[in-house]
C-alpha cells in the first residue's frame, strides 16, 4: 500500500512539473494574441513604415523574411537532399561516414550568432556580396543544412529496402532506382522537413545581424543584392532601439511573426498526417 | 549516354555528401583566420584571462574573462533549472501520461521550440523583467537571473525531446521483467529506465547546454548587457555571443575589436564543439 502511495505522489509531481513547462507556452502565446491582435490590420500588414517606424506598417519586414526564405530554402534543399542520398543510399560504414556525421552534429550545434560571423566573413566581404539578401540567405542555408539532412535522411530510411530490390532485380541502375523509386515514396517526409526549415529560418535573427539585415530601408528589396528588412531583426529594433515605441505595434510586430511560423508549421503537421493516412506500407 | 548521366549525378552526390565537412572546416578556418590577426596584435593570455573588455578606449583592452564568466553564469543557471524539470516531464510524457495528455503536451513543448529567440526575449523584456525586479527589489530586472530563467525555458524543448526518445528506447523486456518481480510503475522507472536511458538523458543535456551557451537574441535583451564579472545572478551581466551580436554592426571592418569579435566567435565554435562532440558520443552508445 506504501509503495502505491510513493507511486502516486511522485506521479502527481512529475504533472506538475510538466505542467511548468506547458503554461509559459500558453501564456506567451495568450499575451501576444491579446496584445498584438488589435495592431493587425489590412493596413499595417500593406504599408511602409513612417514616423521613424513608430507608426505605419510593416511590409518591408515581411516581403524582406519572405525573400530571404525562399533564397535560403532554394539553396539548402537541393545540397541537403542530394547529401541525405549519398548517407542514406550510398555510403558505407567506414570512416569517412563516421566524420560526415559527426561534422552534421557538429553544424547543427554552432550557435546562430557564430554562422552570422562566418557568413560576414565568407559572404560579404571575401566574395564580396555585400550585406545583402544572397548573403543572408546563404548563411541561413548552411544552418539549415543539417536539419534538412537529418529529416530527409529520415524520409529515404523509411522506403522499404523491398521497394528498392524489386526495382534493382528488373535490371533498373542505382541511380534510376533512387531516382524514380526512393525519392517519390520520400518525397512526404522530405517536404514536412524542408517546411519546419523554413519555419526556423523566418525566425532566425542573429545570422542575418551582420550580413543581410537593415535598420531601416524606405523601398522594398528590388534584387537579391540589396539590403532588407527582416521581422526577426524588425522586431528586436523596435523592442530594443526606439524610444516611445507604441507597445500595440510592437506586440503586433510578433504576432505577424509568430502567424508565419505557426502556420508554416501546421501545414507540416498536415502533410506529414495526411501521407501517413495513404502509406500503403 | 545514360551510364554517362549516372555517372556525372553519383559523383554529384557524393561531393554533396562531404557538404558538411566542407562547412565545418570553412566555418573553423574563417573564424581562424579573423581570430590571428587578432592574436598577432594582442596577447592571447591577456585576451583569455583579462578581466577588462574596454574596446573602444585608448589603449583598447579585450580580456574575455568577464565576458565567459557572463556565459557560464547564465548557463548554470539555466542548467540547474532546465535539467531536472526537463528529465521529469520526458519520463511524464514517456511514462506516465494517458495518451491524449501526452499529444496535448508534446505539441506544447513542439510549439514552444518554434517560438523565435527574438520573440522570447521580447516577452521576457515586457514581463519576466520587470517582475524580476518587483519581487526581489533590485535596482533593475535586466539580470543573469532571468536570463537563466528564459533559457531555462528555451532548452526545455531539447532537453523533454531528446530524454524522452531515449526512455522510449529501453527496451520493453526490462520494464516487463521488473514488473513481472512486483515492482510498481514508479519503481521499474527508478531502478530500471533511468539507469538504461541515463546515456541518452545525459546527450540531452549536453545538447541543451549547447544550445543555451549559444543563444543570442533573448540574452541580449534580457540580461543588461554589463561586462562586469558579477557576485551575484541578481546582477547584470554580458555573455560572449550578445558581445559579438551588439558590438559587430557597430565596429570598424578590419579594425582590431573587428578581429576580436571573430576571437570571440572562435572560442564559442571551440566549446560548442565539444560539448557536440561528447554529446554524439553518448548517443551512439546509448542507441547500441
Amino acid at each position: 500500500m506504501n509503495r502505491k502511495l510513493v507511486q502516486k505522489i511522485v506521479f502527481t509531481i512529475l504533472f506538475f512539473v510538466t505542467l511548468i513547462v506547458i503554461i509559459p507556452v500558453i501564456l506567451i502565446l495568450s499575451i501576444i494574441i491579446k496584445e498584438g491582435y488589435s495592431a493587425i490590420t489590412l493596413e499595417f500588414l500593406t504599408s511602409m513604415p513612417k514616423d521613424g517606424m513608430r507608426s505605419g506598417g510593416i511590409l518591408p519586414a515581411i516581403i524582406g523574411t519572405f525573400s530571404i526564405v525562399i533564397c535560403a530554402i532554394s539553396v539548402t534543399l537541393p545540397i541537403g537532399v542530394l547529401c541525405a542520398i549519398y548517407l542514406n543510399e550510398y555510403a558505407k560504414d567506414n570512416l569517412l561516414t563516421r566524420i560526415i556525421k559527426l561534422a552534421i552534429v557538429n553544424l547543427a550545434g554552432v550557435p546562430s550568432v557564430v554562422y552570422g560571423l562566418f557568413g560576414l566573413g565568407l559572404f560579404v566581404i571575401f566574395l564580396n556580396f555585400g550585406v545583402s539578401i544572397l548573403a543572408g540567405a546563404l548563411t541561413l542555408s548552411i544552418m539549415e543544412l543539417p536539419c534538412i539532412i537529418t529529416t530527409s535522411r529520415g524520409a529515404l530510411n523509411s522506403v522499404p529496402q523491398s521497394f528498392r530490390e524489386a526495382s534493382l532485380s528488373l535490371g533498373v541502375s542505382k541511380w534510376q532506382t533512387i531516382r524514380y523509386i526512393v525519392l517519390p515514396n520520400a518525397l512526404p517526409g522530405i517536404m514536412t522537413g524542408a517546411i519546419l526549415s523554413i519555419s526556423r529560418i523566418a525566425g532566425e535573427t542573429a545570422p542575418i545581424l551582420f550580413t543581410a539585415a537593415a535598420f531601416y530601408v524606405p523601398h522594398l528589396p528590388k534584387s537579391i543584392f540589396d539590403q532588407v528588412m527582416a521581422l526577426p531583426y524588425h522586431l528586436y529594433i523596435i523592442s530594443t532601439q526606439i524610444p516611445n515605441m507604441p507597445k500595440n505595434l510592437i506586440y503586433g510586430t510578433a504576432l505577424t511573426l509568430l502567424i508565419i511560423v505557426f502556420s508554416m508549421n501546421l501545414f507540416a503537421i498536415f502533410i506529414r498526417s495526411y501521407f501517413r493516412k495513404r502509406k500503403k506500407w | 549516354m545514360k551510364k554517362i548521366v549516372d555517372f556525372a549525378i553519383e559523383k554529384l552526390i557524393f561531393i554533396a555528401g562531404l557538404v558538411a565537412i566542407i562547412f565545418v572546416v570553412l566555418i573553423f578556418f574563417f573564424l581562424l583566420k579573423g581570430s590571428l590577426t587578432f592574436f598577432k596584435e594582442y596577447n592571447f593570455f591577456d585576451f583569455i584571462a583579462g578581466r577588462y573588455w574596454y574596446p573602444t578606449s585608448t589603449p583598447p583592452k579585450f580580456g574575455i574573462l568577464s565576458l565567459i564568466v557572463g556565459s557560464l553564469f547564465v548557463t548554470l543557471g539555466a542548467s540547474l533549472i532546465a535539467i531536472p524539470i526537463g528529465i521529469m516531464a520526458a519520463f511524464y510524457i514517456a511514462e506516465v501520461a494517458p495518451p491524449s495528455i501526452k499529444d496535448f503536451l508534446k505539441s506544447g513543448i513542439e510549439l514552444l521550440a518554434s517560438i523565435p529567440s527574438v520573440v522570447i526575449g521580447f516577452i521576457g523584456m515586457t514581463t519576466l523583467v520587470p517582475l524580476v525586479r518587483t519581487l526581489f527589489n533590485l535596482p533593475t530586472g535586466l539580470t543573469s537571473f532571468t536570463g537563466s530563467l528564459m533559457l531555462a525555458f528555451m532548452a526545455m524543448p531539447t532537453i523533454v525531446s531528446i530524454s524522452e526518445d531515449a526512455i522510449r528506447a529501453v527496451p520493453w523486456q526490462y520494464k516487463e521483467g521488473a514488473l513481472a518481480l512486483g515492482a510498481t510503475k514508479w519503481q521499474t522507472m527508478y531502478r530500471i529506465v533511468l539507469p538504461a536511458a541515463l546515456p541518452g538523458i545525459f546527450a540531452a543535456v549536453m545538447l541543451g547546454i549547447g544550445r543555451v551557451i549559444g543563444e543570442t537574441m533573448a540574452v541580449m535583451m534580457i540580461t543588461g548587457n554589463a561586462a562586469n564579472i558579477p557576485e551575484s545572478i541578481f546582477q547584470p551581466v554580458r555573455t560572449m555571443t550578445a558581445t559579438i551580436a551588439a558590438e559587430m554592426g557597430e565596429t570598424v571592418k578590419g579594425s582590431i575589436h573587428y578581429h576580436a569579435l571573430f576571437a570571440i566567435g572562435l572560442v564559442l565554435f571551440v566549446i560548442t564543439f565539444i560539448i557536440n562532440f561528447i554529446a554524439d558520443t553518448f548517443l551512439n552508445r546509448s542507441k547500441k
